[in-house]
C-alpha cells in the first residue's frame, strides 16, 4: 500500500474526486440522450400504431387501456383518423377528433392567453402537439373552423370570431369564466388614481393589443369605467370605485 | 429431451397461456417415448406437457422453458388411416448446467419432436410459431434486469469474467451501455406487428412509464411542448371502461350512466376550477379520459342535461354553458353574497370579482341573484352600481 500523505496527497484527491464528478456528469448526460433517443423511437412507433390499428386497439379493452398509458406516459396523441373520404361531409372521425385537439390546445395555453388565440397559432401549436408524421402536418385552417362548428351546440363558451379576410380569432373561455376584466381591475387598483391605458396595460400584464382592446370594452360596455378621450395622446380609462379619497368621503359622511 | 424439468404447471408472474391441444407424443430426437396420450399447453414463456388432467390439477408435469428452443421446422408422415399428418421438431440449445431435474438427464439428441395420432391441430402450430418470434419471455427478462439493476444472474461459469468487466467506471458504463442496447432491441421487437405489442404491452407499458419518468427526473418535462404535457396529463386520467352506446338498448339508460360516469371523473377537476367548467373544457377531458372511445359533443350535451347529482349543467343568459357543482346553487350563493356585503357594509361588482377572484360576469351575476332573493339591495349612481345589505327585510339580523 502506499501511503499518502502531504498538501501534494490532498491535492490529488480532490483532482480525483473532481475528475470522478465529471465522467458522473458523463455518464448521466449519455444516459438521457440515450432515454431521449428511446423515447423518440417509442414516439414514432406508438404514432404509427394509432393511425394503423385504430380499429383493432378500440376492439381488446384491455389493450386500449394499455395503449393509453404508453400514449399518456411518451406524450402521444392516440387520436390519428386520416381526413377520408367521409369527412368531406362532416361525417367520420375526423372532425370530432380534430376538436378535441383544439381544446386541448386552447386549455393549455389558456393561463397565458387567458381565452383567446389566433387561428394561425392555433393551428401551428395544434401541429406541433398533433405528431411527426406528414399525415398530421397537412391540418388547414379550414379543418380547424370545421372542427369548432362541432362545438358551437355548447352554446358561445367556445366561439370564433371573424376579424378580417382570412383573420380568425378563437374565444375558448365564455365571458362568465373569464377572468380578464378582474385582471384589468386589479392592474388599475395598483395605479394611483385608478385609471389605466391601452399601451400602460399592454405593458404591464403582457398582453396582445386585441386582447387588451376586448377586455377594455368589456369593462366599459359593463358600466364599471368611464372613458375619457380628452387627453392629445390615447383615451384613458377611470374606474369610480378606485377614486381616490373615495373611501375618506364615505367615512365624512 | 432433457431440457425438459419437472415443473408445477402455473403460470409465472406476466405469463399468460397462449394455446393447448391434446393427445400429444413427445418424441426424444427420432426416438418414441413413454411420454404419449398427453396433453400440452402453451405459455408465453414455457411448453408445459402432462398426463390429461394433470395440468388443469396444477400438478407437477413436465416444462420446456422457450427459450431453449431455436428454431422450428415440421415433418410430414403418413397417418394411420390415410392423409398425412405433421409433427413439430423443434431444435434446441443444450441444456443449462443447473437445470432442475427432469425426466431425462442425457440425450444425445439436440431436437424433439412433437406429434399426435392425427398430428398436430394448425392452431397450435400456428400458435408456437408466433409465440417463438414474439419471444415475449426475453422481454420479461430484460425488463426486470432494468428494474433490478446488477442483480440478475447468469450463468455460474461466465459469472467470473463479468465480474471482472463490471468493476471500475469501464464496468459501470458497459453495463449501462448493454442495458439501453437490450431495452432498444426490446422496443423493436415489441413494435413489429400489433400481436406482438399485444402480448408485450405489458411490459412495454412499463417500460414506458419507465422512460418517461426519468426523462422528467433530468429534465423535468416530458416535453417542452405545452400542449403535449397538457394532452398527455389528460391521457394519464383514463378511464377504464368508458360507457359506450353498443351496451344499451335504450337511450334514457345510455344517457344516465353516461352521466354518473361524467360525473364520477368531473368531480375533482370542477373543484379544482372554482367550482365551474365549461362545456368546451368538459368535452376535451371527457374525451381524453376515454381516449379511443370519442363522445359526440351531442351526446355529451344530452348525458350533461341528465345531471342531477353534486353536478349540474347551468345556462347562462349570454348562451354559455357550463357544468356547475351544486355548492354555486343561487340560494348558497346569495346567502354567501349577503354575508360578503354586510362584511364590507356595501360592495360594487368589481370588488366582489377582486376578492372572490372570478369574473365579472359572474360577479354581477352573484350581487342580482341576491337581490332577486331580497338580500341585499342596489344603488345605482353616476359612479356606478353599489350593493348594500336590505335592511328593509333583514334589520335584526346585527
Amino acid at each position: 500500500m502506499r501511503r499518502r500523505v502531504g498538501l501534494g496527497a490532498i491535492q490529488q484527491q480532490k483532482l480525483a474526486a473532481e475528475k470522478y464528478k465529471d465522467k458522473g456528469a458523463d455518464i448521466q448526460e449519455s444516459q438521457l440522450e440515450q432515454m431521449t433517443k428511446q423515447m423518440d423511437v417509442f414516439r414514432i412507433k406508438l404514432e404509427e400504431f394509432a393511425m394503423k390499428h385504430k380499429d383493432d386497439i378500440r376492439k381488446n379493452s384491455q389493450f386500449r387501456k394499455q395503449f393509453q398509458e404508453m400514449c399518456a406516459a411518451i406524450g402521444v396523441d392516440p387520436l390519428a383518423t386520416g381526413k377520408g373520404f367521409w369527412s368531406v361531409l362532416g361525417m367520420g372521425d375526423f372532425y370530432y377528433e380534430l376538436s378535441v385537439q383544439v381544446v386541448d390546445v386552447c386549455l393549455a395555453a389558456n393561463h397565458k392567453t387567458g381565452g383567446l388565440m389566433e387561428l394561425d397559432e392555433l393551428r401551428r401549436r395544434l401541429i406541433a402537439a398533433r405528431g411527426q408524421s406528414p399525415m398530421h402536418q397537412e391540418i388547414t385552417k379550414e379543418d380547424i373552423l370545421m372542427a369548432t362548428k362541432k362545438l358551437n351546440i355548447f352554446g358561445n363558451g367556445f366561439v370564433v370570431h371573424k376579424l378580417g379576410k382570412g383573420k380568425y380569432i378563437v374565444q375558448s373561455i365564455p365571458g362568465e369564466l373569464s377572468m380578464e376584466e378582474t385582471n384589468i381591475l386589479s392592474a388599475a387598483s395598483n395605479t394611483e388614481s385608478g385609471c389605466v391605458t391601452q399601451n400602460q396595460l399592454m405593458n404591464d400584464l403582457g398582453w396582445t393589443e386585441y386582447r387588451t382592446k376586448c377586455a377594455l370594452e368589456k369593462v366599459l360596455g359593463e358600466g364599471l369605467c368611464w372613458i375619457d378621450r380628452q387627453t392629445d395622446e390615447e383615451p384613458s380609462y377611470w374606474f369610480p370605485s378606485l377614486f381616490p379619497g373615495r373611501n375618506a368621503q364615505l367615512v365624512a359622511a | 429431451m432433457n431440457r425438459f424439468a419437472y415443473q408445477e404447471a402455473r403460470l409465472g408472474e406476466s405469463e399468460t397461456f397462449v394455446s393447448r391441444d391434446r393427445n400429444v407424443k413427445i418424441y426424444d430426437g427420432d426416438q418414441k417415448t413413454e411420454f404419449a396420450d398427453g396433453e400440452v399447453v402453451l405459455t408465453t414463456h414455457r411448453l408445459f406437457w402432462g398426463r390429461p388432467g394433470e395440468i388443469a390439477r396444477a400438478a407437477v408435469t413436465l416444462c420446456l422453458p422457450l427459450s431453449y428452443v431455436v428454431s422450428l421446422s415440421e415433418e410430414t408422415t403418413a397417418s394411420n388411416f390415410f392423409g398425412r399428418k405433421t409433427r413439430i421438431i423443434m431444435h434446441l440449445r443444450p441444456p443449462n448446467p443447473n437445470k432442475a431435474p427432469g425426466p431425462l438427464d442425457t440425450s444425445r439428441a439436440a431436437h424433439i419432436k412433437l406429434s399426435g395420432k392425427n398430428g398436430l391441430s394448425v392452431e397450435f402450430h400456428s400458435a408456437l410459431r408466433e409465440t417463438l418470434s414474439a419471444r415475449v419471455w426475453e422481454i420479461s427478462l430484460a425488463s426486470e434486469t432494468i428494474v433490478r439493476g446488477a442483480e440478475s444472474v447468469a450463468n455460474v461459469s461466465d459469472r467470473l469474467a463479468r465480474i471482472q468487466k463490471r468493476t471500475g467506471i469501464g464496468g459501470i458504463e458497459r453495463n449501462l451501455e448493454a442495458k439501453a442496447k437490450a431495452t432498444d432491441e426490446n422496443i423493436a421487437l415489441a413494435f413489429q406487428d400489433l400481436s406482438v405489442l399485444m402480448a408485450m404491452a405489458k411490459d412495454m407499458v412499463g417500460l414506458s412509464k419507465n422512460i418517461s419518468s426519468k426523462i422528467r427526473e433530468q429534465k423535468g418535462e416530458i416535453s417542452d411542448d405545452e400542449t403535449v404535457r397538457f394532452k398527455s396529463y389528460l391521457l394519464s386520467l383514463g378511464i377504464d371502461d368508458p360507457v359506450t352506446r353498443d351496451n344499451f338498448t335504450s337511450n334514457t339508460a345510455y344517457f344516465n350512466s353516461l352521466a354518473q360516469q361524467i360525473c364520477e371523473m368531473l368531480l375533482d377537476p370542477i373543484e379544482e376550477h372554482g367550482g365551474m367548467m365549461s362545456l368546451a373544457d368538459v368535452y376535451c377531458r371527457v374525451n381524453r379520459a376515454r381516449g379511443f372511445e370519442l363522445l359526440s359533443p351531442e351526446d355529451l350535451l344530452h348525458a350533461c342535461e341528465q345531471l342531477n347529482g353534486p353536478i349540474k349543467l347551468r345556462r347562462f343568459p349570454s348562451g354559455a354553458m357550463v357544468l356547475q357543482l351544486e355548492s354555486q346553487d343561487d340560494e348558497l350563493i346569495a346567502i354567501d353574497t349577503s354575508e360578503k356585503v354586510r362584511e364590507a357594509e356595501s360592495l360594487a361588482v368589481e370588488e366582489l370579482a377582486k376578492q372572490l377572484g372570478i369574473s365579472l360576469l359572474l360577479a354581477k351575476e352573484r350581487l342580482l341573484v341576491a337581490e332577486r332573493l331580497g338580500k341585499v339591495c342596489r344603488d345605482e349612481s353616476v359612479e356606478g352600481l353599489r350593493f348594500y345589505a336590505n335592511l328593509l327585510l333583514f334589520r335584526d339580523i346585527d
